[in-house]
This record gives C-alpha cells, structure tokens and sequence, in this order.
C-alpha cells in the first residue's frame, strides 16, 4: 500500500483492561499512511498494550482499531504488518539467520530479503552466531530484521533503539526514514523525549491516556519549549492544573 | 494451513534440538540405559524382565516427548515467539504438525535404536516384528507430545511444567497395566486405568510383544491412542490464542 495521504490507524474509542485494572482509557486517534508516528510517554503509562491491540493480539474491552482499512489482527492484515515487541521474540537457540530464515518462509518472503534484513539492522558479522550469545542490543536487532523481511505496509516497533549505541540509532532511524518514504507506515514507541525529533508526528502518553497528537514542530510552538522533553512537561503540568 | 509453513516449523524444530547435543544424548541414551538396570534388577526373574521390558521400549518415547514438548511449548509462549507467530499467516496447524514431525522423526530415532538396544543385545523377546513396536512407540510419542502441547497450557514456569510429569504421566504408568495386571488392581483404578490413553498403549505393546499380533483388542487399542492424539491436538489448538488478555 503507497502513501495515499491516507489514513494507516484508526482508533476509536479503545478500552483496555489488563489484570482487571484499566491500561486504555478511550483512546481515539488516526495515524497518516507512510508517515513515523512516534509514540511517547513513561515506562507503564500503556504504549506497548496499545501498539498490541493495533496489531491485534490484545483482548480489548471496547472501541475500534482499523488497521490498513480491516479489523486489527484480521488474517488478511497478517502478512502485511511487522511487529516487533519490546523484549526480543526470535529463538534464542538459533542463529540469526536460522532464525530469519524460519520467519521468512513463515511470511513467504523470498530468501533474498533474508540477507537484506541482516544487511539493515548490521548483524552481518554475527548472522551466524547463536542469538542467545549475542549481546542485548544485537538481539533486539535481531528480532527486528525479522519484521523487515515480510516488507510490511505498517511497522509497529516497541522501543526498537533502547540500549543501542548512538551511532546504531542514528542509522536505525535513518532507516525508519527511508521505509516511510518508500510507503511504510511507522509506528514506534520510544520512552525517551529525543527521539521524538525523529518522527513526523507524535502520540504523547501518559497514564493510558493521549495527552497530545501533534507534529514535533506544533508541540514546540504550542508550548514555546524548545525542548521537547520541556514541551511535554508543560503539557502534563498544563492539564494537571486544570 | 500450508506445507511450507509447516515444513519450515518441524526443521526449526530440529535445528533447534540439533544445537543441544546433551538433551539428544539423553534422549536417546537413557532408554538403554534404564532397560540395562532393570536386567540387572530382575536377574532373578527373567519372565518379568520380559513382561514389563518389552512394551517399556515402545512406552519410553511417550514420557520423553512429553517433557520435551511441555518444555519447549512454554519457551515459546514465555520468549514471546509464539506472540510473534500468532501475529503471522502461521495457521495453529501448521505449528502443531510441525511439531508432530519433528518429534515423531525424533521418535524413529529413539525407537530404532532402542528396540535394536533392547531385542538385539539385551536379550529381550519380541514376538511380533521389531518394526510394530517401533510403529507403536511412534504412535506413543505423538501421544505424550500432544498431552505435553496441552498441559504446557497450564504452566507458567518450567518448575511447573516438569512437575506434570510424575502428575500427569506416573499415574498412567502405574496403571496401565505395566507392573501389575489391571484385573488384580482394586475395582475403582481398574476404571480409572480405562480412561487413560497409556492403557490402551500398554495393551496393544504387550500383545505385540507377547503373541506377536495386536489381538483382539487391537482395533480398539489403536483406535483410542489415536483418537486421543487428535482429541489432545485439538485441545492444544484451543489454547493458543491469537488474542490475549
């Protein structure tokens, strides 16, 4: 699917309840076709049960969540949305590239792209050691090349740079970049107020709710921060005092 | 469901218990091993010998693929890899034939060596050909890897999952009719022994290996193990989730 100047998400509505406490309170919100929407709050404020109701393998209470114009987690969505979560999900036990290898004839992909992902997240020097001796940032990388390789239509990345050296995240980011201008729609959380800079727009978090869906530059000029760490302290200092 | 999915499943399987040569010892060496101590234990009393090391050969894949499954099942729902392949067009079949593959080439393997081990060396007696109770220990291992699949369900940690063995495998063990006949057991276990899968295993081994043809309840023994492995195999299904709370 190509940017259309459509809309990839759409939420509405959603409630999600987890160990019988609410995680989501309502949340509404759209997310543009071939834009990186980052998703930004605290540690447990509920990024990463939102990012798993989009791609549909969270039991939600009540709301909408349209995914590439289907139900979230449809099977037709299945083969067209990347997920990576926080915590790496690839086989400890085997390489990276056993493991990418299984992951693509899963998705169908042709073996090419195999060699291409490895290329992206630079694991090319460890593709052949065992992912449970790689350190936990190559595993992380690790787990993401396995969503590059279905060339997905939407990205949805739980905290893809935590603990990755400076020069990695830049050139992951650099990849993000090149993905969304190629028609991929991104969506990646991040607890960490720099990366925010990266992204076109943005989705503030905070206590299961969306203080804030705005690009980097309207939240600046919005708050007259420079800083978007300050930019997002005024917002939740703002709606406190109210 | 689709045959590449589930091909790939069953060699990731085997790679996977490729890259840990120390379970692949175990598997296949402690069978022998255990058959070799019950010679010795009834050097005295070879007609036992006999009567319980026989179908043990075919028993021994069920306990192993049980463990073997339960564990590795759980590893995938605690690693977040079955999440991931839940998000995937993996269909639940092609993950649970997968599996079956695997193990049961496992269980060719074990079964092979075992029964040469046990008929060739040991001086056990088959009556029936080698080749049945290979086939049967097959069919076996499919049955603890299904009932494995299914209980790793219920478990949250591997603590839990090991400790479904002597729960949930020892008392078919005790009961199917291996140590004592099920006509001598008290009325209410003789019962209880009839609505175990393992029974039904034990029966059809013994008649192998005793008068060489399934005999007269070989229909239905073969019919119960597997009806039970599609039963479990469905049940399995039941407990992946594609969605979770």
């Amino acid at each position: 699917m190509a940017a259309g100047g459509g809309t990839a998400i759409v939420v509405e509505g959603l409630r999600v309840r987890r160990g019988g406490r609410p995680v989501l309170h309502d949340l509404s919100f759209g997310v543009a076709s071939g834009s990186v929407t980052g998703l930004l709050g605290p540690s447990g404020c509920g990024k990463s049960t939102l990012m798993r109701a989009i791609v549909g393998v969270q039991v939600v209470e009540a709301g909408r969540v349209e995914v590439l114009g289907a139900d979230a987690g449809s099977p037709p969505l299945r083969a067209g949305v990347g997920y990576v979560t926080q915590a790496p999900s690839v086989y400890g036990d085997l390489s990276v590239r056993e493991n990418l290898r299984y992951f693509a004839r899963v998705l169908g992909a042709p073996a090419e792209r195999i060699e291409a992902a490895i290329g992206t997240v630079a694991l090319g020097a460890q593709a052949d050691q065992v992912v449970g001796s790689l350190s936990g940032g190559q595993k992380a990388r690790a787990s993401l090349a396995t969503a590059l390789l279905g060339e997905p239509d939407l990205l949805v990345l739980d905290e893809p740079t935590v603990g990755l050296d400076p020069v990695l995240r830049r050139d992951l980011w650099a990849t993000f970049r090149e993905l969304a201008a190629a028609g991929t729609t991104l969506l990646v959380s991040s607890h960490v107020m720099e990366e925010a800079e990266h992204c076109d727009e943005l989705l503030l978090m905070r206590e299961g709710e969306l203080l804030a869906e705005e690009s980097p530059d309207s939240l600046r000029a919005r708050s007259g921060r420079e800083r978007l760490d300050e930019a997002f302290l005024a917002l939740i200092e703002e709606r406190e005092a109210r | 469901m689709s045959a590449r999915v589930t091909w790939a499943t069953a060699l990731r399987v085997l790679t996977q218990l490729r890259r840990d040569p120390r379970t692949i010892v175990l598997l296949l060496g402690v069978p022998p091993f255990l058959l070799t101590l019950l010679k010795g234990a009834y050097h005295q009393d070879p007609a036992t010998f006999q009567h319980v090391g026989g179908p043990l050969v075919g028993l021994f894949p069920f306990t192993t693929m049980f463990v073997v499954t339960s564990i590795t099942m759980l590893r995938e729902r605690t690693t977040g890899t079955l999440e991931r392949l839940m998000s995937l067009p993996l269909a639940k079949l092609d993950l649970l034939f997968g599996y079956g593959i695997a193990f049961a080439a496992v269980a060719v393997v074990q079964a092979v060596l075992t029964s040469a081990y046990a008929f060739g060396l040991l001086g056990l007696d088959t009556a029936g050909p080698a080749a049945a109770v290979v086939a049967l220990a097959v069919g076996n291992a499919l049955l603890g890897m299904s009932l494995g699949l299914f209980v790793s369900a219920f478990a949250r940690t591997e603590f839990q999952a090991v400790q479904f063995m002597p729960a949930i495998v020892f008392p078919q063990l005790l009961l199917c009719g291996l140590f004592v006949a099920r006509d001598q057991m008290i009325g209410v276990l003789q019962i209880v022994a009839d609505t175990m899968p393992l029974t039904y295993a034990f029966e059809a081994l013994q008649s192998v290996t005793t008068t060489g043809t399934l005999g007269s309840r070989g229909a239905l023994d073969v019919s119960v193990i597997a009806g039970s492995i599609l039963l479990l195999l469905a049940l399995g299904a039941l407990t992946l989730r594609r969605r979770t709370p």
